[in-house]
């Protein structure tokens, strides 16, 4: 009798055992899981999942520390350097040692095999998908080289010292486990859904399972070239529905999710799981026009409109998951610098500068601002911006929303203001990621980035900020670069080139038997730090 | 019936040339770009229109339109734009996780819509009629991806009785026929019976009341025929009508729920076409909505069959 009764308590006990052995499952936010083979899509959700994770770069970033802001080491090649004799040159000096998930070895050809994937057409591996999703990322890498088994050369367009930090997004999955599928499939393109599949990178895990839409399963790689994971197994879940992911939460099924609602928190604290968060290099803004009719081309108005908003006012609907921003990146960071105009709340300096510009109670001015109603990384954007209108109601300004879906928005605002696209709109709401430089700033603030070109929307067209861009791509030492990158953001600020709301803080909702897990300031996180009890 | 048979089958091809070309103009017309499940909105002007080139998303309407439709006919739906999966691959897995879900739920909403419907129409008027008919107006009544919310509250986060979302402990790819995996099915096919068990109560009892009043009842009373002898009657007249609507509440349950799809995160053709709707994954939206649609179809023909099957003086062709 004793004998049976521990017989069913070990069975009972088997499978606990078993999910103590360390797996983790992940309610994401997609609605699909994001490409696995090696350009994730799904926005930096899919980098932090199936790209991190999975594959390395030449590059990454520093997920290691909450309390400094992230910034780029070394990944797949140890050091790298500019060529002072010709400065659209690299060189990167590859680790050694390194193997695939299929025992490959990594080397130059790998590295020069996968800068093809997305910039030769003519390469037999050549992927048109891939293209969409990494060049936009990397916009001056035009070809690499081999110089031996362990160097290879990068050519830019232009002198671009932005390279190694644009180089995070390219990740480096295996040639000779592309080329052993080749055989059995009858195009790249099928090829390539095989490799996503089954895929083949560098990275800490490696994918053992993926059912299209509902998950996958990566384990440890014990052959990591760096610091081996802590858990045996990731199980990653699409949960696009936030009531669906806080449920399946609270129900155990998972983890850990992404983005917990903010009106579930306090019932997912009070159910005794941890809420985790931190300051997340992303930007939610109105972003101005600066065309002829735009009353926002004036720097007093755009000034003007920053001072009177009540950041605090937003961060409370919010359930405190934000941090307001007074810039594109926050105070502290490298790229800060010393802006003289300082973002607060100050409505009488509001009022003044709104009068000197010509508006008053008898020509109140008038905004049109185009919104969504929902959105990656848009946060709570109606009542945020229902708020906002409130706001700027004490000051004389009226605003006026211009709802668009999400997706028809990022069309917009690929047109510029000048387009008919953007009926009239004087600013458009869309939040951004300021992880690298020409994300953050370039982008926005160089006139050969005005619209249709990337997202300089506003149409903005200052050459003072185009010659501190030229030198920002410029300067080769890192210091110097940050430097410049600092005086870029600076004048930016000092010029309310932005009208800055919020930054993200990532929220995550947590078991407590989690332990080990390091929030970043960073839109990753590293997977192979955390543990489960 | 041969001639009625084809024919219909016949009248499929108009139907799926009409619903393939409503589905791509309305995407076309709808806001947004196709562009940006492929290219992320920060891509630079030249990236995107050489995405587009090589996506064949530069060519006008009409050639695009043909080149799919041109596909469809060899038998391929085209590969999806997010992911470059073949449609049908997605679509298929999807189909078969809503035809789990739409059986289930339909079992549950027929057998209790067609109980309560006769238990309504042979006590009219009584309190049996009056629970039966509030039962019904409730299940059209309640939105369901509200009740589904609430069963999760109550049986997932509360009780922790049933799992709150997916297709089984790992995914529905090894689903078998166990508790482990039917679990997961209870609380989506609880939801979506709802408003078919309303539809189908007050169907089943508007029919048998005319039925009971007509004189053939009172005859077969007469002659001394009592409970399960009328009832079989009953049944026999009321099954054609009651099978129609049942058919069309189960072509509804085929098309799946993008509601209660995402409620549950259940992977089937609803919320296929959820993430192909925002991505405007153009291949996958077109490619399910004509299957859903050709399902349909073929779902009115099986009924039209078994009417007149059941019902020798519905004369078809």
């Amino acid at each position: 009798m004793l004998r049976r009764f521990l017989l069913a308590a070990c069975a009972v006990a088997m499978p606990l055992a078993a999910q103590a052995q360390g797996t983790l499952r992940i309610g994401m936010t997609a609605a699909d899981i994001p490409l696995t083979h090696g350009q994730p899509d799904q926005g930096f959700e899919g980098n932090r999942f199936t790209g991190i994770p999975l594959y390395d770069g030449l590059t990454a970033w520093d997920l290691s520390a909450a309390d400094r802001a992230s910034v780029v080491i070394a990944g797949l090649a140890e050091r790298w350097e500019s060529d002072p004799a010709d400065r659209t040159r690299w060189v990167f000096h590859l680790r050694r040692g390194v193997t695939f998930h299929d025992g490959s070895a990594f080397n130059a050809d790998a590295v020069v095999w996968n800068v093809r994937k997305v910039l030769d057409r003519e390469a037999p591996h050549f992927d048109p998908r891939q293209v969409g999703l990494t060049a936009s990322r990397m916009p001056t890498l035009r070809r690499a080289e081999r110089i031996d088994d362990h160097t290879v050369a990068l050519f830019t367009s232009e002198p671009d010292s932005l390279l190694p930090i644009n180089l995070t997004n390219l990740f480096m999955a295996s040639p000779t486990h592309w080329e052993r599928l080749r055989t059995q499939h009858p195009n790249a393109e099928a090829t390539w859904n095989a490799f996503a599949a089954n895929p083949s990178g560098t990275g800490p895990f490696r994918l053992t399972r993926f059912v299209p839409r509902e998950r996958a399963e990566m384990t440890r790689n014990d052959n990591y070239w760096g610091t081996r994971a802590r858990l045996d197994r990731v199980v990653l879940l699409p949960i696009p529905d936030a009531n669906a992911r806080t449920a399946a939460l609270l129900s155990n099924q998972v983890d850990w999710i992404e983005a917990p609602s903010p009106d579930a928190v306090p019932q997912i604290r009070s159910r005794g799981f941890n809420i985790t968060q931190n300051l997340q290099p992303h930007v939610w803004p109105w972003q101005p026009c600066f065309t002829e009719t735009s009353p926002l081309r004036d720097v007093r108005v755009r000034r003007a409109i920053n001072l009177a908003i009540d950041r605090e006012q937003i961060r409370t609907l919010l359930g405190g998951l934000m941090v307001p921003a007074v810039g594109t990146v926050a105070p502290g960071h490298p790229w800060w610098g010393n802006p003289s105009f300082r973002i607060r709340t100050d409505l009488p300096e509001a009022r003044r500068l709104l009068a000197e510009a010509g508006y008053n109670a008898q020509r109140p001015l008038t905004l049109r601002v185009q919104i969504s109603a929902s959105g990656s990384g848009q946060m709570q954007p109606l009542p945020m911006n229902e708020l906002l209108q409130q706001q700027l109601r004490a000051v004389g300004v009226n605003v006026e929303f211009d709802t668009i879906e999400w997706n028809a928005l990022f069309t917009n605002w690929r047109n510029g203001c000048a387009h008919a696209s953007a009926r009239g709109a004087h600013a458009i709401n869309v939040s951004f990621a300021a992880m690298d430089p020409f994300f953050a700033m370039v982008r926005f603030w160089d006139s050969k980035m005005a619209a249709p070109t990337s997202n300089n929307w506003g149409m903005f067209n200052d050459p003072r900020f185009d010659a501190m861009v030229a030198e920002a791509r410029n300067a080769f030492e890192p210091a110097a670069r940050d430097a410049a990158l600092a005086r870029l953001h600076a004048a930016g600020v000092d010029e309310a080139l932005f009208i800055w709301i919020a930054h993200d803080v990532a929220p995550r909702a947590m078991s407590r038997r989690i332990q080990g897990y390091v929030q970043p300031q960073s839109w990753f996180v590293d997977l192979r730090l955390p543990s489960i009890q | 019936m041969f001639f009625y048979l084809i024919r219909r089958v016949l009248y499929a091809i108009p139907i799926a040339l009409a619903v393939g070309f409503v589905c791509f103009m309305l995407v076309q017309i709808a806001p947004g770009d196709p562009i940006n499940a492929i290219a992320p909105p920060d891509a630079p002007a030249d990236v995107v229109e050489s995405v587009r080139r090589d996506y064949g998303l530069d060519k006008p309407l009409a050639i695009q339109f043909g080149i799919w439709l041109m596909k469809v006919v060899q038998g391929d739906l085209g590969r999806s734009l997010a992911t470059g999966r073949p449609v049908w691959s997605d679509l298929s897995s999807a189909i078969s996780n809503t035809l789990t879900l739409a059986a289930f739920a339909s079992l549950i909403g027929f057998v209790i819509g067609a109980i309560l419907g006769g238990l309504a129409g042979t006590f009219r008027g009584s309190i049996i009629d009056r629970l039966a008919v509030t039962t019904a107006v409730a299940g059209v009544s309640i939105p369901h991806y509200w009740l589904g919310m609430v069963l999760v509250v109550i049986f997932s986060v509360q009780y922790n009785m049933l799992p709150a979302m997916g297709a089984g402990p790992g995914g529905s790819a090894d689903w078998v026929w166990d508790w482990e995996h039917f679990q997961h099915l209870i609380l989506p096919a609880v939801t979506l019976s709802v408003i078919p068990m309303g539809i189908v109560t007050r169907t089943v009892r508007g029919i048998v009341a005319e039925i009971m009043n007509q004189e053939f009842i009172t005859a077969l009373k007469g002659k001394g025929l009592t409970g399960w002898g009328v009832f079989g009657h009953v049944v026999k007249n009321a099954a054609p009508n009651v099978l129609a609507v049942m058919g069309l509440q189960l072509g509804y349950l085929m098309g799946g729920s993008i509601l209660v799809e995402t409620v549950f995160s259940w992977p089937g053709t609803g919320l296929l076409l959820n993430s192909a709707i925002f991505q405007r994954d153009l291949p996958v939206l077109q490619g399910t909505i004509l299957v859903l649609a050709m399902f349909f179809v073929i779902l009115n023909l099986l009924v039209d069959l078994m009417q007149t099957a059941l019902d020798p003086r519905i004369k078809r062709g």
